[in-house]
């Protein structure tokens, strides 16, 4: 992910302070998204779409190929990826066997990255550029969990969070650049955590 | 690896009744998954109720992991699989 967008700036950050949050509706949730707030998600969560198709084995060999690995949705890795944010995304499935692994991955992955993709392809088709109002069904509110939470995870390994009560803001100087996206991954729980309320 | 010494409540459902079961399923803690996340997580992938997937989701915050199914290898794989897609981090191990 890169951290050298202006698009979080100025007037945008103070739409943003008025935090957007879910609430619950018959068959779903609702929220109500200004402008900036939804061009920070549908910007983050095109990169993690992206992050995970860009070294799909899927898209390495190209679908089309003819490559039988790819047909069967077979993934071509055996190791953890060596990108931090796409390790956590794409975890190991045994903690202490290798080969095991190796194995969970080539017959897991490429499932997982296409539902991490069809997860942010539900939010960017229900979140308008623009903002508004947002209504969702409940597989739709299920869809925007996952990919909320892989967004924040993502942000998490760039902000080095590794402590849930360190304020991330003392640790970063102002004119770190990374510094205005503590805001966003607080923001980002915040939104994540009244969806699951709207749910229970 | 050893299995995390939770302690392992009475089935409620048929779901988890395989208690001596040789393989388990152990998701880990970390700081970003929240605790009301995690607790839905349990709930809709194992079908626990409430009660018991808080007192999991408290297990994983405060021993650092915690043992949430058990069965089959297959099954944990399957289960392992599931909650990588809710972005939990889970990893599969043989009961010893």
């Amino acid at each position: 992910m890169s951290w050298d967008d202006d698009w979080l700036s100025g007037e945008d950050e103070e739409d943003l302070e008025v935090a957007a949050s879910f609430r619950p509706v018959p068959g779903g949730a609702a929220a109500f998204f200004e402008q900036a707030q939804a061009g920070v998600i549908r910007y983050l969560v095109s990169q993690i779409a992206e992050l995970v198709s860009a070294d799909s084995t899927a898209a390495d060999l190209g679908v089309d190929s003819g490559d039988l690995e790819a047909q069967l949705g077979l993934s071509s890795h055996a190791q953890l990826p060596d990108d931090p944010v796409l390790a956590r995304l794409l975890p190991d499935g045994y903690s202490d066997d290798p080969e095991a692994s190796a194995e969970f991955r080539r017959y897991t992955e490429e499932t997982l990255r296409s539902g991490k993709i069809a997860s942010a392809q539900t939010v960017l088709s229900s979140l308008p550029p623009g903002g508004g109002q947002v209504r969702l069904s409940e597989p739709e509110c299920q869809q925007w969990l996952r990919a909320l939470n892989d967004v924040r995870l993502a942000l998490s390994v760039r902000l080095g969070i590794t402590d849930e009560n360190e304020d991330m803001s003392d640790r970063l100087s102002e004119d770190d650049p990374r510094a205005a996206y503590v805001w966003v991954y607080q923001w980002l729980a915040y939104l994540q955590e009244s969806l699951v309320e709207a749910l229970a | 690896m050893g299995v995390a010494p939770v302690e392992v409540e009475q089935p409620t459902t048929g779901q988890d009744a395989a208690l001596d079961a040789p393989w388990v399923t152990v998701v880990w803690n970390d700081p970003v998954n929240l605790m009301n996340y995690v607790t839905y997580v349990f709930q809709k992938v194992f079908g626990y109720p409430k009660a018991k997937a808080e007192k999991l989701m408290l297990d994983v915050h405060h021993k650092g992991k915690a043992v949430v199914s058990s069965g089959t290898r297959e099954a944990m794989e399957r289960d392992a699989e599931t909650l990588h897609g809710y972005g939990l981090w889970a990893t599969v191990s043989h009961a010893s």
